[in-house]
């Protein structure tokens, strides 16, 4: 008998990661935009820090006759691209595991780039989104004056991606702690609440103890507040810094490590499923 | 317990092609053998299912299959590769409908499925599989806002999406109501006459006997039995059990012989009639519940 089989069906290669991360840039801001909660807290609690912080202590001058607001504002921009990279993913990550999403990306053959591809997409654009209503409460009601030419503009701008791509891949790294996502969004915050207090977003960093300003150097908001007051503050201010300077070359070069160190850590560790047997 | 050996796949008869081969599967948890030497075969086109108690090893098996567990020993070849190493390429030739939450809360049904189409070469067209899951009326709700039966058909529609060879389908009815469950056997049946390998775990008898060509039992780890849903448990049919009552109480006989039995008590029965006789033989669920050990094998004796 002459049992001709059908030729295995040939199927075309499936879609490239690259369209695939492109696709999910969309899906990811779509469901951001769609969790009220998320998107009140990641836009409103740095403007709503900078009105509290600038009632309170909108006199203050701070070493290098820098008015407490225009300091104040280089750290609180930091902490908004913490909180839209490293809080939002962490916690969107450990939710979407929990309730077996990951789990379909995984059996649909999703490769795990393309899946960090759209978050860190997603973090790019709601961190440039909460920067530009922050921007003007502080430019319109607080008289800060913004980057004085296109040098601090660049600074600016490259602090603010290196920060959130720093923020993205640590998020993803957290997300594949043990425990359930409730525990996981609950660890993330305190992290997120204490890297404020120690990385001089509301004292001047050069005024805490040197112990705390040790820990905080080994994380990357730290550097972020530093390099979005090397945008902000005028450049006689370096000199209240720790080093004497801004530092631009160790900002990059923490924050590029924190990019590539959480890169490889989450290559290595993640995981589409809750436990793995 | 009764152990069968799996029937090979028939051959002279024209070549039946292999979706899935499994021989000697393993696999331990916390050192506990959940899977212990498995024997799988299941035939492209055919809708097969796994059938077994909770903790038998069922999910397990299948997601080594889908590629997604590593496995302890054993060989295994799904559609010609092994899971432990598929490719993206294989992955794309087969559907999952697991009991996951399909996609996220916010997204309308429509909107899941237009944006999981272009994870697929060749999508299903979208208004296709509305209308295949009977999902139009619903295209522009919410996920969150949809019932459990709704999500589980949208979970349908996402796992045939890609026009997968193979479909996984883990207990697909679980919540679902009788209409719905109904309507669901009808898009399993329509996979299975396009040509799709269906391959499907469940709790329900009803469910194995409506749509499977074949019946895997699964207990402690082996297939205990597998045969076409009428057949399953061929050695326990057999048997049937004449009953009837005799000085006001129910007597019984099981016996692979039910006629003879007949003719001995006809013959002794003083009157005309024998009161509360009846013969019956094990349905479906009678051999299930034996096969997985949780009835005991009926003695061939006098139980009265």
């Amino acid at each position: 008998m002459t049992a001709v089989l059908p030729p295995p069906t040939t199927r075309p290669a499936p879609p490239s990661a690259l369209s695939i991360a492109r696709a999910r840039v969309g899906l990811e801001l779509r469901l951001f935009f769609r969790e009220r909660q998320q998107v009140v807290f990641s836009f409103a609690y740095p403007v709503v820090m900078m009105v509290i912080f600038g009632a309170v202590l909108g006199g203050d001058v701070l070493p290098g006759d820098v008015p407490f607001p225009q300091y104040f504002l280089a750290g609180i921009a930091a902490t908004g691209i913490m909180l839209t990279s490293f809080q939002a993913v962490g916690t969107a990550i450990a939710a979407e595991r929990e309730t077996g999403q990951l789990e379909r990306l995984q059996l649909l053959g999703t490769p795990p780039v393309a899946y960090f591809g759209g978050k860190a997409g997603q973090v790019l654009v709601t961190t440039a989104a909460q920067l530009a209503l922050l921007l003007p409460v502080a430019r319109y009601g607080y008289d800060v004056p913004m980057p004085v030419d296109l040098a601090h503009w660049l600074a600016f701008a490259w602090v603010a991606v290196l920060g959130a791509l720093a923020g993205t891949v640590l998020g993803i790294a957290v997300s594949a702690m043990r425990g359930s996502a409730q525990s996981v969004t609950t660890s993330v915050s305190a992290v997120a609440i204490v890297l404020q207090f120690f990385s001089g977003v509301f004292f001047a960093f050069g005024e805490l103890p040197g112990w705390m300003q040790r820990v905080a150097a080994l994380f990357p908001l730290k550097w972020m507040t530093q390099g979005m007051r090397s945008a902000f503050l005028p450049d006689q201010a370096a000199v209240a810094e720790a080093a004497g300077s801004w530092e631009h070359g160790r900002i990059a070069l923490v924050l590029a490590a924190w990019v590539i160190i959480g890169a490889v850590v989450c290559v290595r560790t993640f995981r589409w499923r809750r436990a793995d047997g | 317990m009764t152990t069968t050996e799996v029937a090979p796949l028939p051959l002279g008869t024209g070549v039946v092609e292999a979706a899935v081969t499994v021989r000697g599967l393993a696999k331990r948890y916390d050192g506990r053998a959940v899977l212990d030497g498995l024997d799988l075969d299941v035939r492209r086109g055919e809708c097969f299912a796994l059938l077994g108690p909770n903790g038998a090893g069922k999910t397990t098996t299948i997601e080594i299959l889908e590629g997604v567990r590593r496995r302890d020993a054993g060989e295994v070849r799904v559609l010609d590769e092994d899971p432990a190493t598929g490719r993206r390429e294989w992955r794309a030739r087969m559907g999952v409908v697991s009991q996951g939450e399909p996609a996220g809360q916010a997204l309308s049904v429509r909107e899941a499925l237009d944006h999981f189409a272009r994870y697929h070469a060749r999508p299903r067209p979208t208004d296709e599989l509305l209308a295949a899951t009977g999902l139009d009326a619903k295209a522009g709700t919410r996920v969150s806002a949809l019932s459990g039966g709704q999500r589980r058909r949208l979970a349908v529609a996402l796992g045939v999406q890609g026009r997968p060879e193979l479909v996984f389908l883990d207990e697909p009815t679980t919540g679902m109501d009788p209409v719905a469950r109904r309507q669901f056997w009808e898009l399993v049946r329509g996979l299975r006459a396009d040509g799709t390998t269906v391959l499907l775990t469940t709790h329900y008898l009803d469910e194995a006997a409506e749509l499977a060509d074949r019946v895997g039992v699964i207990a402690e780890g082996r297939l205990v039995d597998v045969a076409p849903p009428a057949e399953l448990g061929a050695d326990l049919r057999r048997r049937a059990t004449v009953s009837w009552i005799e000085g006001g109480s129910r007597r019984q006989v099981v016996t692979e012989y039910p006629t003879g039995v007949l003719r001995d008590l006809l013959a002794t029965a003083t009157r005309g009639e024998v009161p509360g006789l009846t013969v019956t033989r094990p349905g479906l669920e009678d051999v299930y519940l034996q096969l997985v050990g949780a009835a005991p094998a009926s003695s061939g004796g006098d139980l009265a």
